[in-house]
């Protein structure tokens, strides 16, 4: 427990940081939804249509943004190494440190959404499913992207060949995700949306952390 | 507590790096690993650490590392080139981070040997390459761990800093620790012994357990 919170303070740390980038996800959601009435013209009803799906596509495109530091800044300077003979299995170290991407980029996301969605005309029986759809959903984008940056560890720019890897395995996120909001806009069943939602981010977070570990490990040898 | 090393041999990329390395060192022990550039000493240090595929048998302390890659590194401390430090944390916080992570020896043993204390507050940024291998080598006593590979830790430290550190090596070998260290130069521990790497022994072309580069280089 004492190493676990060790390593969790030690992620949010470096994220907060200078050059940790944890302001960078977020400042690239709010650029980006904020250029969206520019791009489309003030139609106030065109917005509201389109505002489920652009929200959540650039929380997506927002999340990628830092994952290719997750374990590339260890991996350069020999910290992986050194926490590979930790105690710790490598398991519970990526659940831990996609746990600090998360909570250093989803969450702010997922609080500055309902200030965008003002932005975008989102109706107001949204909001709530916008930030409780974001919230479920963010964990597995954190947890789907440390496969992708395990995989890429040790490659050189990266982070192109990570997003490529990483951004088709986010489909069903950003369908079930954007469906919960697009359904409460209309006065529709958010329930069915949101439980395929809440599964794909379970299976996610037990499954990713096994298999970033694998890859992680094949780098190392 | 021994390690027992025999008919060790390792590839990468499908080249013989070296084989038939058989040795033995026993508790309290310091052994030196000598050989020219590319002779394979980083190459042997991550091999026994189970950081590089290997064949023959590595056991340590009656854990072989082919059935128990885990309880074989539970017992290993690391050091290499890269000092595993991040800069943006000051020495006190990268210092303390690993004691928390390894739950193994004294954090306050380890700044008294080490001379960290004028420096703890000080961001790893600003330290100088010679600080930082020192508190890279701190890293090693906080560990608590029995067998110390070493791979040029003397890099970037100063005389005295070197002979303190050859102190602190007899001090954990007296302890019943073991070390395996990699260097050039003589580090000051009297009498002990030299295991040589000959680079000439070895054969190009050889028979690869990797199935994607049987063949890649005919």
């Amino acid at each position: 427990m004492n190493a676990t919170l060790a390593v969790l303070m030690r992620e949010l740390r470096l994220a907060l940081r200078s050059g940790g980038g944890a302001g960078l996800g977020l400042a690239f959601f709010l650029i980006v939804v904020m250029l969206i009435p520019f791009g489309v013209g003030p139609v106030p009803h065109l917005l509201a249509q389109i505002a489920p799906g652009t929200l959540w596509i650039a929380a997506l495109l927002a999340c990628l943004l830092s994952l290719d530091r997750l374990f590339q800044a260890d991996f350069e300077d020999g910290t992986l190494d050194i926490l590979a003979l930790s105690p710790m299995p490598l398991e519970g170290l990526v659940a831990i440190k996609a746990f600090a991407h998360w909570l250093t980029t989803g969450l702010p996301l997922v609080i500055a959404a309902p200030i965008l969605g003002i932005t975008l005309s989102l109706p107001d029986t949204a909001y709530w499913w916008l930030v409780i759809s974001l919230a479920v959903g963010t964990p597995a984008l954190s947890f789907l992207g440390a496969i992708g940056a395990a995989l890429t560890v040790g490659i050189r720019r990266g982070g192109l060949l990570l997003s490529l890897l990483v951004l088709p395995l986010y489909i069903p996120t950003l369908i079930f995700g954007a469906r919960c909001v697009a359904a409460a806009s209309e006065g529709m069943d958010v329930v069915p949306a949101f439980q395929f939602l809440a599964g794909v981010t379970l299976f996610t977070l037990a499954l990713t952390p096994i298999a970033a570990a694998a890859a992680l490990r094949m780098h190392m040898r | 507590m021994s390690l027992n090393v025999s008919n060790l041999a390792c590839f990468r990329t499908g080249r013989l790096i070296f084989s038939n390395q058989s040795f033995v060192i026993e508790a309290g022990e310091a052994v030196m690993l000598r050989g020219p550039n590319g002779a394979g000493k980083s190459t042997l240090l991550r091999a026994l650490a189970g950081m590089l595929p290997s064949e023959g048998s590595v056991i340590l302390n009656g854990i072989a590392l082919d059935k128990d890659v885990d309880g074989v590194q539970e017992q290993i401390a690391f050091s290499g080139h890269l000092d595993a430090i991040k800069p943006q944390l000051t020495v006190g916080e990268n210092l303390t981070f690993w004691a928390r992570l390894f739950e193994g020896g004294s954090v306050d043993n380890a700044v008294d040997q080490f001379a960290l204390a004028e420096i703890w507050d000080r961001p790893a940024h600003a330290c100088s390459a010679g600080q930082k291998r020192r508190l890279g080598l701190a890293r090693l006593v906080v560990s608590g761990r029995v067998l110390w590979l070493l791979d040029e830790p003397t890099v970037s430290l100063d005389t005295e800093t070197t002979a303190r550190f050859a102190d602190i090596i007899k001090a954990h070998c007296a302890g019943g620790g073991m070390a395996l260290i990699a260097t050039h130069i003589e580090l000051g521990l009297e009498g002990a012994r030299v295991i040589a790497l000959d680079p000439t022994n070895m054969r190009t072309a050889t028979p690869s357990s990797d199935p994607f580069l049987s063949e890649a280089w005919e």
